[in-house]
C-alpha cells in the first residue's frame, strides 16, 4: 500500500516547484518571522500614535504613517506599534505623532515628516535620545480622573 | 511593503453559516474603495472559540474585537477604523456590565485560557502554509529528521505525559513505543478525525484553523515508529476542515514537506483523506480502521491492539485530533515543559466545546485541573436567561452528568470517572432548571441505541431494552422495580459489550440515577415531571382568576382544543390536547398552568 505520488511529479521534471532544502526553509521562516510577529500585540512595549485627524492628513500623515511602516521594516524593529488617533488639538504643527516608548517621558512631536519619522525612530526609540527640534508639547492629562466618578 | 492594520476574519464553520465569507469579501472590496487595500492585510483565520457572538472581526494592532458583525457593517469599519483610526464602538465587545471592552485581554472568556493545540487558531491564515512556517511551524520536524533518534521522540512524549485526548487517555508514548517496536514491512499513521459526540466540535475547529499542525506531527510520527504512509479519517459532514486539510497537503506537497524525500533527508512519507459517512461507531478505533479498509464499520476485540495489528493487519498508531495537534509543541518545547502545565497524571490542556443552556458556547482551551466552575462561570459566563444550573455532562453519550456539589472539582481523566462521568473527547452540554434529567438520559441513550453498530448482543439487546424502560417511565407508567433493572441491565453492558460505545452508552442513565434519583422517583411515584418536558405527565391548565377572556390562546391552538366566549374565562379540553405548549407561550396574563 505504498503511496503513489499523484499530485507531484519527478522533482527534477518539475523544476518551478522546487521542493525545500533543511536550508531554504529555515530562510524561509527567518523571512517570514518578522512579517507574522508584527501581527502578534504581545511583547510590544513602544506606542507611536499618528495624529489622523482631518488637519494631520491635510498637513500630510499619510505619509508620515507610512514613512514610519517602512523605517520599522527597515530596522526589523518587532517591538513597536503604530496606532493612529484622531485630532489631538495641536493643529498648528500637524502632522503630530505622539511616542510612548520605555525609561523616556512620553512625547508629541510636531510638524512631522518623513524625514522627521526616520530621525525619531532612529534617535527616540533606538537610542533613547529626544529629537529637540520637534517636540511640542507632552499629552494633556484628563482633568477629571475616571470620569469624575 | 508595511500592513499598518491587520484584520483578521474568523472563517470557523460556525461563523462561515453566517456569512463570515461575504464579510471578508465586503472588507477587501471596502479596502480597494476606499484607497488602503495596500495598507491593510485581511485574513480569514480559524475559530476564534467565542462562537456565541459570532461572527467576530479582530483588528490589530489595536486589537479592537468586533462582534455579530454583518456584511454591511465592512464600509464602516474600514471607514472608521483603519481610515480615520477610530473604533466603531458599537460593534465593539460588551459585556452586560456596561463597560466597553474593547481589547480582547480584558474579555473574560479568554483570561483563564492557555492555548496548545489552538495556539495559531484565529491568528493565522490556515490556508497559507508560509503563515504556520513564520510560527515555528515544521520546527519540530527539522529537529525529529535530522538531530533526534525515534529513542529521543519516545523519551520526550515520555516525559511530556501526553495522554490521548479522544477520551479514553491511553498515554500516548506507549502507543507509538508499541509500533516502533512491532517488527513489520509496513506501519500506518492514522489520524482519528471522526468527532461524532453531539456538540463536540473541538477537532473540527482544529483541522480548520490550523491543519499543519496535524500533518506535521504525522511526519514526525511516521519518522519516529518507521510508518511512510498516513491517513486522515474525517467525516464527510466537515467540507471546510477536509478542504483546508486538502490545501494544506498541497503546499505541503508542494514544498517538499510531504512526499519523496523530505527535506533532503531522505525520509518518505505522504498522506491521504479518508472519508467517513458519519457513523458513531467509526470513533471507535477498530470501527475506524475497517472502515479504512472498505469494509463495514464494526469494532472487532482488542487485544491485537492497533499499534501492534491496524489497518490491514499492519502495525499502527491511531490518535485522535487534538493529540496530534499537542505534539509539535512538545518537540520545540520539551516534555519537560508540557508536564508542568496541567495536573501530575494529566499533563497539558483541554480543548472543550461549551454548548447548552450558557451564556458564552464556544471553544475553549484550558489547562487541566482547571474546575468546572471556572469553565462554567467564568470562561462560560454562567447559565444563560439568569436560570439556575442544574447539571453538566460531559464525555458526551459515553459520559454522565455531574451535578452542582462538584463543581469545584478539577479536571483531569482520572476525577471525571471517579464522578461517574469520563473526559471524552471535550464536549460539555450546561443543562439548567428546564431540562428533565429523565429525558436528557433518553436523548442520549436513544443516540447510542440509534448509532450502535449491532454486532454485539449486550449493546444490541441492552441498549434497546433500557431505551424501552425510560420510554415507558416518561410516559408515567414507571414502576420502582424498573430502576434497578436498568442498573443490572446498564451494569452488564458495561462488562459485556465489545467496544467503547456499548460499554459507555449506559453511562448516562447510571449517572442520572445515582444524582437525580429523586426525579426518576417523581416520574414513577407522584407522574410527575418536575420540570414539565415529558409530555405524558404535565397538563396544561387555565386559572380561572387570571384568565381574561382574550381568546388570543384558543385562537393559537393548534387543535382547537380551547374553547370559551370573549371576555369569559376560557377551558381546555385535556382530552384534544397535544400538549404543545403554545397556550402558555401566548398567554400574557400567566393565567395557563403547566401541572
Amino acid at each position: 500500500m505504498i503511496y503513489e505520488p499523484a499530485l507531484f511529479g519527478d522533482p527534477d521534471e518539475e523544476a518551478g516547484m522546487a521542493k525545500m532544502t533543511l536550508e531554504e526553509l529555515r530562510k524561509l521562516r527567518d523571512s517570514k518571522k518578522f512579517a507574522i510577529k508584527k501581527r502578534d500585540i504581545e511583547g510590544k512595549d513602544t506606542q507611536i500614535i499618528v495624529g489622523m485627524g482631518t488637519c494631520g492628513i491635510a498637513a500630510g500623515a499619510k505619509v508620515v504613517l507610512d514613512a514610519f511602516l517602512q523605517e520599522l521594516d527597515a530596522q526589523q524593529l518587532e517591538n513597536v506599534s503604530v496606532t493612529q488617533s484622531g485630532c489631538m488639538g495641536l493643529c498648528y504643527v500637524e502632522p503630530t505623532v505622539e511616542v510612548i516608548a520605555p525609561d523616556m517621558p512620553p512625547v508629541i512631536y510636531g510638524k512631522v515628516d518623513a524625514a522627521v519619522a526616520k530621525t525619531i525612530i532612529r534617535d527616540h526609540i533606538m537610542h533613547k535620545k529626544m529629537v529637540s527640534d520637534h517636540v511640542f508639547d507632552r499629552p494633556s492629562v484628563d482633568i477629571i480622573k475616571d470620569g469624575g466618578k | 511593503m508595511a500592513f499598518r492594520n491587520y484584520i483578521l476574519v474568523c472563517g470557523g464553520t460556525a461563523c462561515e453559516s453566517s456569512k463570515a465569507n461575504a464579510i471578508y469579501e465586503a472588507l477587501l472590496a471596502e479596502c480597494k474603495a476606499q484607497g488602503v487595500a495596500d495598507e491593510v492585510q485581511v485574513l480569514k483565520t480559524g475559530c476564534f472559540g467565542f462562537c456565541e457572538q459570532g461572527p467576530i472581526v479582530k483588528i490589530l494592532p489595536e486589537d479592537s474585537f468586533y462582534v455579530q458583525i454583518k456584511p454591511e457593517d465592512a464600509k464602516e469599519l474600514i471607514a472608521e477604523h483603519v481610515v480615520k483610526g477610530r473604533e466603531v464602538k458599537r460593534l465593539l465587545y460588551t459585556k452586560d456590565c456596561g463597560r466597553k471592552h474593547a481589547r480582547v485581554e480584558d474579555i473574560e472568556f479568554y483570561q483563564k485560557q492557555f492555548r496548545i493545540v489552538l495556539r495559531n487558531c484565529g491568528f493565522i491564515d490556515p490556508e497559507n502554509i508560509e503563515e504556520y512556517i513564520a510560527r515555528e511551524g515544521y520546527v519540530a520536524l527539522e529537529k525529529v529528521l535530522f538531530e533526534m533518534s525515534s529513542d529521543d521522540v519516545i523519551a520526550e512524549l515520555r516525559t511530556a505525559g501526553l495522554r490521548g485526548r479522544g477520551g479514553a487517555g491511553f498515554p500516548t508514548w506507549m502507543k507509538w513505543n508499541f509500533t516502533r517496536q512491532a517488527e513489520s514491512d509496513q506501519k500506518f499513521i492514522v489520524v482519528n478525525a471522526d468527532e461524532g459526540d453531539p456538540g463536540a466540535y473541538m477537532d473540527r475547529s482544529t483541522l480548520e484553523g490550523d491543519p499543519h499542525s496535524v500533518l506535521e506531527a504525522m511526519v514526525i510520527a511516521g519518522k519516529t515508529v518507521g510508518s511512510n504512509q498516513g491517513y486522515i479519517y474525517i467525516r464527510a459532514e466537515y467540507p471546510l476542515a477536509i478542504k483546508r486539510l486538502e490545501i494544506a497537503m498541497a503546499q505541503a506537497r508542494e514544498m517538499g514537506l510531504l512526499g519523496k524525500n523530505i527535506l533532503g533527508s531522505g525520509f518518505d512519507f505522504d498522506i491521504e483523506i479518508r472519508l467517513g459517512a458519519g457513523a458513531f461507531v467509526c470513533g471507535e478505533e477498530t470501527a475506524l480502521l475497517a472502515s479504512i479498509e472498505g469494509k463495514r464499520g464494526m469494532p472487532v476485540p482488542r487485544p491485537p491492539f492497533p499499534a501492534v495489528k491496524g489497518l490491514w493487519g499492519k502495525p499502527t498508531v491511531i490518535n485522535n485530533v487534538e493529540t496530534w495537534a499537542n505534539i509539535a509543541m512538545i518537540i520545540v518545547k520539551g516534555g519537560d515543559w508540557f508536564s508542568r502545565i496541567g495536573t501530575a497524571d494529566s499533563s497539558g490542556t483541554k480543548v472543550f466545546a461549551l454548548t447548552g443552556k450558557i451564556r458564552n458556547s464556544g471553544l475553549v482551551e484550558v489547562p487541566m485541573g482547571t474546575t468546572l466552575r471556572e469553565i462554567i462561570y467564568d470562561i462560560g459566563g454562567g447559565i444563560a436567561d439568569g436560570k439556575e444550573f442544574k447539571a453538566v455532562q460531559t464525555g458526551g453519550p459515553s459520559g454522565g452528568v455531574i451535578t452542582k456539589e462538584y463543581l469545584d472539582t478539577p479536571i483531569d481523566f482520572g476525577s471525571l470517572t471517579k464522578l461517574g462521568s469520563m473526559m471524552g473527547s471535550g464536549g460539555m452540554i450546561i443543562m439548567d432548571e428546564d431540562d428533565c434529567i429523565v429525558d436528557v438520559a433518553k436523548f442520549y441513550l436513544n443516540f447510542s441505541v440509534d448509532e450502535s453498530c449491532g454486532k454485539c448482543s449486550p449493546c444490541r439487546i441492552g441498549g434497546r431494552s433500557l431505551a424501552n424502560l425510560l420510554e415507558k417511565i416518561s410516559k408515567g407508567n414507571g414502576e420502582l422495580a424498573d430502576l434497578d433493572q436498568m442498573i443490572e441491565i446498564g451494569e452488564a453492558m458495561k462488562k459485556a459489550s465489545l467496544c467503547a460505545l456499548g460499554q459507555t452508552a449506559p453511562n448516562p442513565i447510571l449517572s442520572s440515577l445515582h444524582y437525580f434519583r429523586d426525579e426518576y422517583l417523581a416520574h414513577i411515584v407522584d407522574k410527575k415531571c418536575p420540570a414539565g418536558k415529558c409530555k405524558s405527565l404535565i397538563s396544561y391548565n387555565i386559572l380561572p382568576d387570571k384568565c381574561i377572556g382574550c381568546t388570543a390562546c384558543a385562537r393559537k391552538c393548534p387543535v382547537a382544543a380551547i374553547s370559551g366566549e370573549r371576555r369569559e374565562v376560557h377551558v381546555i379540553d385535556q382530552a384534544a390536547c397535544i400538549k404543545c405548549g403554545v397556550c402558555f407561550e401566548t398567554c400574557k396574563f400567566g393565567a395557563i398552568e403547566v401541572r
